[in-house]
């Protein structure tokens, strides 16, 4: 398949290179990525969810770190890899099912079960977990079946084929990769949407006549924004610039184009406007496992005053952007130093850096770092595509998500390069 | 590599070619300058790794994602190890970059290279001309852009160069980069560059323009603070016009200013001066260093070493900008400092100290090893005790227990230094000997007389010399030492400025101190801006020889005519209209021909053998008697008669001092036969009334005569009542 190792290559180049901004474009462009490479990856006839388990971790690992900043990049192979362990699964209990078998067997049946030849060990080791983990808190709270948390590609007329055992190995291949990729089309179609479904909250959060700060700028706290008032809601925004980039300036420029009442502060100011301040909404650029945020620079020194003044601190994050690991992970590359360039003018301060007298060290460095981190204490509220969450809830929520054999991509079986 | 084709025809005019054309660029992976050596000996300059990356990776990396789609790279000197290179690595297979290469053997500068290219004729649009060994990361977008539309305006604007402000050192003249202080003038308003001056005259501090480009431009910026990245976006022309002008070799000091002085064709130059990105080239070991630590530094971001813009290789950034590499072994007792680049699987040894430096692959340094502000690339074995401050140290080199490398040295490939051995500074050790040829022509390196020799025998010889060496250089590089320390080509005064070290305190105190001496001078100059008194004084002496050559000549002229007139008998009266005609050519006055011929004819009486004073005035009044025609044509005024009084008293002071005793005999002769009035005598005493003592000496001696002149006219007048 040397079209898809092109267009990996060709990604993994624009990773590398810092081409692609955003966490939302990146994992768009992973998921879909990951899309063709699945469909055109060809499957054994034994052990169909194990193989691709592994073609997916190879080429998930060389994404990952490509640009290990960029944490959107490995949850969103993380969230294939779960995806393809979830339709396995959901495939095999309908097996299993046809077969007479309870699913909630105990462990001796899985040891049975390992000697069938129709089902691979992955997908029992699977099924088992799944059993013996605990329904999510908001099933429980829904009151809706556990079978439903799992992706909807189960229902999506397994019965039939599932019913028999004599089920034709090819076409049970051609079903695995079929429904992970119906599961891929959806979690593109959420990562697409994930701004529109945040934004429908922000009534909930956002009341008459209240005043907002923001800092630097994000697309999903723009779309909360103006969404709030579409709403007819009437509030006014203070927008932190966010040195050295400004991006807060752009915001800014958009917020009043949309019709928003819009005060632009100095980030220094922060502290002495947030007395003022009913909430503080921001983005983010990761949610980590704790519920640590890793946000653009400034962020933990908003926080930090919010709390002073019991200013609730909002976090708007799709749910691309959870991340199963967490902060302390040895893996995890919380940051990135940028170009002094967008501190310092080169040519003003090209005398400080003549490397040609003195010791030959320069005097002046300059740090330009991309992230802060603001610890879970300090955040009041996530709000994902699925509803506000508490920080201390994340881990929960990630376990939704992410399948615990995934969190260290580098597999046994992914060959070093 | 097969033949040019002369025959191919241009096609890159035709206007619907220009409609769409991939952007291409040409990179020159050759200097043609001799400015690494003896490193570039064994390697091509691109090949060096700079921060642990072969250069050209840096260029190619910049021009792929600056959005280039085509990249001819013209290799020359060892082009076969540059070949080899680029097609192992990914470069030749990337989506969006075509990269081919084109080899020559022959080409000696950058001039050859444009020139071969044009034959190829590969080029058909408008290309990014770069060296191979330019770091950037800036957008080509805009300059791009504009360089379009200035072509769509004026079909002559056919370069745009890339400047960036960066500030020269006051004390030593240089920039950061190592390069000459560089002059740019530029007319802020359309961006055309006027005036480049790598070399400005130091000694005197001073830029010389020419005054047109003021007439012709409202205004002009002077630009000090800009240093020339190397980076030009051309149109196909400039190919050609390399072709048309085949005496062009080097980009900026033949084919820039070369355009600049000719304002026949038109031809104009443009700047695009970039501000946020990065951009500069390694010329020298100075801007090795320089844009090594801008790199490390992060100035160059996305290109550096730990984004993977190039290769796998794994590199973290840790605190205070230590950047390591994997499975690297190092002590628990090892400190590494702040900026320092350590390279994948380096082992380092106790209590050893690694600040401001960067290590390559697989070395192995000891134990109580002090490196600082060095440069050492791959499998590099420096064993316990050395200490290498401010030095390159290339592949395979291996340092003894105790050997120690003082600042500015270059330790070439495979070199060995042995035990407790002392590199003198700035020292360049090699295991091949020094070339004895060395162009005096430039610093060009001419291909077939170095590098194609060296690049075929390389290795044979690398062999030999290490055999040799081994027996030879005990002596010169101690115990154990394999190698040959050069001799500086470079002159010693110079070297500390281009090399790795920081400039000793010493040379800057010696700039300082000089540069205060040439103030001191500059002030009692006078003002600086406005030319010197001095200068104008010049101008005006200068003015005055002028006249006074042109007099000398004049009667020179005269004399020599008159004295062939009394040889060859001429008539007075053609001898009249020959002086007139000299004297119409002199563009001189009627007194300067009377005092000319005058003297023309007291010089010949004085030439006419005399025994005594009596004969000489017998000689005089024969001459006069004869030739007074000619003289009197010429005394029409007063002005021309006193002109002739003051000329003979000048002669009697100078040049003819025999007539001094008879100089009021003579005036009474010319009185009685009236070739000089009575009048003149009075207004000549009048004038010379005011003058110094000593210029009244022959007024004095004919005071008599004058007196008697006076009494003469009274009388006249009384007789007339």
């Amino acid at each position: 398949m040397p079209d898809v190792q092109s267009l990996v290559n060709d990604f993994l180049n624009q990773l590398k290179k810092r081409k692609i901004e955003g966490s939302q474009a990146t994992a768009k462009q992973t998921a879909e990525l990951l899309r063709s490479f699945i469909s055109q990856h060809r499957v054994p006839y034994t052990n169909q969810a194990g193989a691709l388990i592994d073609a997916v971790r190879t080429v998930g690992e060389q994404l990952i770190a490509a640009n290990p900043v960029e944490v959107a990049v490995g949850n969103i192979v993380r969230r294939v890899l779960h995806i393809i362990r979830e339709e396995d699964l959901s495939l095999a209990t309908d097996a299993i099912a046809g077969m007479g078998l309870s699913a909630a067997s105990d462990d001796e049946d899985d040891v049975e079960r390992d000697d069938h030849p129709g089902l691979s060990a992955v997908a029992v080791a699977a099924a088992a977990r799944s059993t013996l983990r605990p329904p999510s808190l908001q099933t429980l709270l829904e009151d809706v079946p556990d079978s439903a948390a799992i992706p909807q590609a189960s229902s999506s007329g397994g019965d039939s084929e599932g019913k028999s055992r004599s089920v034709d190995k090819s076409s049970r291949g051609r079903k695995l990769k079929h429904d992970v990729i119906e599961a891929i089309n959806e979690l593109i179609q959420d990562i697409a949407t994930c701004h529109e479904q945040i934004a429908e909250q922000a009534v909930e959060h956002i009341h008459q006549n209240e005043v907002i700060l923001t800092l630097g700028s994000s697309r999903t706290v723009l779309e909360f924004l103006c969404a709030a008032k579409e709403k007819k809601r009437s509030f006014r925004v203070f927008v932190a610039e966010g040195a050295p980039r400004y991006q807060g300036h752009l915001l800014a420029k958009e917020l009043v184009a949309r019709g928003l009442q819009t005060t632009v502060i100095t980030d220094s100011a922060v502290f002495a406007m947030i007395s003022r301040v009913n909430m503080v909404i921001v983005g983010a650029h990761a949610v980590m496992a704790n519920g640590g945020v890793i946000a653009p620079v400034g962020l933990n020194m908003v926080a930090l005053a919010a709390q002073r003044h019991a200013v609730p601190f909002v976090v708007l994050a799709g749910s691309h952007k959870l991340c199963p690991l967490y902060p302390h992970n040895p893996e995890v590359l919380l940051n990135e130093l940028r170009s002094p360039s967008e501190l310092l003018d080169f040519g003003e301060f090209s005398d400080c850096m003549d490397y040609g007298s003195g010791s030959g060290s320069s005097l002046l460095h300059v740090i330009n770092p991309t992230f802060d981190y603001v610890p879970p204490k300090l955040v009041s509220l996530f709000i994902t595509d699925t509803g506000g969450h508490n920080s201390s809830y994340m881990y929960r929520l990630i376990a939704d998500y992410y399948s615990a054999d995934d969190l260290v991509v580098k597999g046994r079986h992914v060959t070093r390069c | 590599m097969g033949a040019p084709k002369k025959n191919a025809a241009r096609v890159s005019e035709d206007p619907e070619e220009l409609a769409r054309v991939p952007l291409q660029a040409i990179l020159l992976a050759d200097s043609f300058t001799t400015k690494f050596r003896p490193i570039t000996l064994e390697r091509p300059k691109v090949l060096l790794p700079l921060v642990n990356v072969p250069m050209i990776n840096y260029t190619l990396a910049w021009l792929e994602s600056a959005g280039v789609e085509e990249v001819f790279i013209f290799c020359c000197s060892h082009s076969k190890q540059v070949i080899d290179y680029l097609e192992k690595s990914e470069w030749l297979s990337q989506p969006n970059l075509t990269v081919s290469m084109i080899e020559s053997h022959n080409s000696v500068s950058a001039g050859d290279a444009l020139r071969l290219i044009y034959e190829r004729n590969v080029i058909h649009g408008d290309f990014v001309l770069i060296s191979g060994d330019t770091v950037s990361n800036m957008s080509l977008t805009q300059a791009l852009q504009e360089h379009k539309e200035r072509r769509k305006k004026d079909n002559n604007a056919v370069m745009t160069m890339v400047i960036k402000r960066s500030k020269p050192n006051p004390t030593i003249h240089q920039s950061r980069l190592g390069t000459d202080e560089l002059f740019l003038a530029i007319d802020p308003s359309t961006n055309q560059l006027l005036y480049y001056e790598e070399k400005a005259d130091r000694s005197k501090g001073t830029v010389h323009l020419d005054k047109s480009l003021l007439v012709d431009n409202p205004s002009i910026t002077l630009h000090h603070d800009k240093q020339d990245c190397y980076i030009d976006i051309c149109s196909p022309e400039v190919l050609s016009l390399f072709t048309d002008n085949f005496d062009y070799q080097h980009l900026r000091r033949h084919f820039v200013k070369g355009l600049l002085v000719d304002d026949i064709m038109g031809y104009k130059i443009f700047v695009h001066e970039i501000h946020s990105s990065y951009a500069a080239r390694v010329d020298n070991f100075r801007s090795y260093d320089t844009v090594s630590k801008d790199i490390i530094h992060r100035w160059t971001y996305p290109l550096v070493p730990d984004v993977k813009f190039f290769g796998n290789s794994a590199i973290k950034l840790e605190r205070q900008g230590m950047y390591r590499a994997s499975e690297i072994s190092q002590s628990r007792s090892a400190v590494i400092g702040p900026f320092t680049v350590i390279g994948f699987g380096t082992k380092i040894g106790d209590n050893t100290k690694v600040l401001n430096s960067v290590i390559g692959e697989r070395c192995t340094i000891g134990s109580n090893v002090h490196i600082e502000g060095s440069y050492i690339w791959d499998n590099v074995t420096i064993e316990d005790g050395c200490k290498l401050r401010h030095a390159i140290v290339c592949d395979g080199v291996t340092m003894k227990p105790g050997a120690v490398a003082e600042p500015g040295v270059i330790l070439s490939f495979k070199v060995a230094i042995g035990q407790d051995f002392i590199v003198p500074p700035y020292s360049q050790v090699s295991l091949l000997q020094q070339p004895v040829e060395e162009d005096s022509d430039e610093e060009l390196e001419y291909a077939d007389s170095a590098t194609a020799i060296t690049s075929t025998v390389d290795n044979s010889h690398v062999e030999i010399a290490s055999k040799v060496s081994e027996t030879q250089s005990v002596s010169e590089l101690g115990m154990g030492g394999v190698g040959y320390v050069w001799e500086n080509c470079e002159g010693h005064e110079e070297e500390w400025k281009h090399s790795v070290a920081p400039i000793p305190e010493n040379k800057i105190f010696e700039a300082i101190k000089l540069m205060e001496e040439e103030d001191d001078l500059e002030k009692t100059d006078g003002d600086h801006i406005l030319p010197r008194p001095e200068d104008l004084k010049d101008d005006l002496d200068d003015d005055e020889d002028d006249d006074n050559a042109d007099s000398l000549y004049f009667e020179k002229e005269v004399e020599a005519t008159f004295l062939r007139a009394v040889h060859e008998n001429i008539q007075e009266d053609h001898v009249i209209l020959e002086i007139n005609s000299l004297r119409l050519s002199y563009n001189k006055e009627a007194a300067d021909c009377a005092g000319a011929i005058f003297y023309s004819i007291v010089k010949y009486a004085l030439d006419i053998p005399h025994s005594s004073a009596d004969s000489l005035c017998k000689n005089v009044q024969g001459v006069f008697a004869k030739w007074k025609k000619v003289l009197t044509s010429y005394l029409t005024g007063m002005d021309e008669q006193i002109e002739v009084i003051l000329k003979f008293e000048e002669m009697c002071l100078e040049s003819a001092k025999e007539f001094a005793p008879l100089f009021t005999t003579i005036l009474s002769y010319m009185y009685d036969q009236d070739i000089i009035q009575e009048d003149a005598f009075l207004s000549w005493e009048d004038e010379k009334r005011e003058a110094d003592e000593s210029d009244k000496n022959f007024v004095k001696q004919a005071e008599k005569f004058i007196q008697w002149l006076k009494e003469a006219s009274e009388e006249d007048e009384e007789d007339e009542e």
